[in-house]
């Protein structure tokens, strides 16, 4: 496994989702003011980071192809990697080095891994979700792709707040559960607020010929929401994470189907 | 399956009652399986060191209404259909972990 070991950084960005922030530095400053641009809303400045990314940037030929992403914990480090891109990560001394080509897709998915990483100890996930804020409270719309998460983000009428509509980030806090907002955009192209509020509800989402809303019984809607949620790792401890903290969102928030006709009447019952 | 068969819970998996039904993850590879209510009581009372006979004639035969032949015969089979999963281990002698885990599992 490869030493996390300092470069001399020419320049680097804070990137804080979930109120986690990450420092990125490379040599290669046009980089990181593209990663500024890609993660508007997200850059802080002046913070102290919790983790530190140095990111070697590899000509693009070296770094290609996709396939499987692969997370491995060793001695207490992780390394992932996919075809486009190789990282490690040692939670212990908050340090990694990312090795990719000078694109923003391959950060992207770095950063999703080590956040559901971090948000598994924590009680938290990522999930497969648009997620907006009403009446200061935040309503989760989870489902596999063309379920319509990008479609209730479109449809959501001006005094919603969007905080994604692809992935949403859930965070277990003392008080409650979060959301909050990402850069982790789908279909829509957009990155979401970056702010959090408290979680009233999750919906499980079904295009149908008429606007309902019924009750899940507590197996079956903590069976869709492990199948909604990120785990990327093959991991015991992780998974067992993921499981417990499925059960317990289960446990403390409603769950519901929402079948809906894909037009604006469906957030007349969003509130 | 042998008339003494004992069954314990791997601990390789994790499982939760959510309502009426077990919902099991094994650890490795995040399979998920739910449990019905007969093989919920099985699982439950899987401690590696109480026959699965006496489970079946104590847990499963006094909650529900089935004769014990029967009842064992389909206990046996869900067993049999767990163990291939990895989420129950099998022994003709009383499971005892860790070492007797280890043995069981190889």
């Amino acid at each position: 496994m490869a030493s996390l070991t300092t470069a001399s950084a020419a320049a680097d960005v804070v990137i804080e989702i979930g109120g986690l922030p990450i420092r990125l530095s490379t040599d290669d400053p046009a980089f990181v003011e593209m990663l500024k641009e890609r993660y508007a809303g997200f850059v802080t400045s002046g913070t102290k980071a919790q983790i530190e990314f140095d990111v070697m940037l590899a000509p693009a030929d070296r770094m290609m192809g996709h396939g499987e992403i692969r997370v491995e914990r060793e001695s207490g480090q992780w390394s992932m990697g996919r075809g486009d891109f190789e990282a490690d990560w040692n939670p212990r001394t908050a340090r990694g080095i990312i090795r990719q080509s000078a694109n923003p897709y391959s950060l992207n998915s770095v950063l999703r891994i080590v956040h559901t990483l971090l948000l598994a100890e924590q009680g938290g996930f990522l999930v497969h979700a648009s997620s907006a804020v009403r009446n200061g409270r935040a309503f989760l719309f989870a489902g596999v792709s063309g379920a319509g998460k990008t479609t209730m983000a479109r449809l959501a009428p001006p005094d919603v707040t969007l905080l994604t509509d692809e992935i949403s980030y859930v965070s277990r806090q003392k008080d409650g559960y979060y959301a909050y907002g990402t850069p982790f955009a789908g279909d829509l192209g957009r990155l979401g607020e970056n702010m959090r509020a408290p979680l009233a509800a999750l919906y499980l989402l079904t295009k149908g010929t008429e606007n309902k809303i019924e009750p899940l019984g507590p197996a079956e809607a903590s069976r869709a929401l492990l199948e909604n949620i990120l785990c990327f790792a093959r991991d015991s401890e992780v998974v067992r994470s993921v499981f417990e903290a499925a059960c317990d969102f289960v446990c403390r928030v409603p769950i519901r189907r929402l079948t809906f006709v894909p037009d604006a009447r469906v957030w007349e019952m969003i509130a | 399956m042998s008339e003494k068969c004992y069954v314990a819970r791997s601990t390789k998996i994790a499982a939760r009652m959510m309502g009426d039904e077990m919902m099991i993850m094994l650890a490795p590879d995040s399979t998920l399986f739910t449990l019905n209510e007969v093989a919920s009581v099985i699982f439950n009372a899987a401690d590696g060191t109480t026959p699965l006979e006496v489970i079946v004639a104590e847990r499963v035969c006094s909650e529900f209404d089935v004769e014990l032949e029967a009842a064992l015969k389909d206990a046996e089979h869900v067993v049999k259909e767990l163990a291939g999963h990895g989420v129950l281990l099998v022994s003709d002698e009383p499971i005892t972990p860790p070492l007797a885990f280890a043995q069981v599992a190889r």
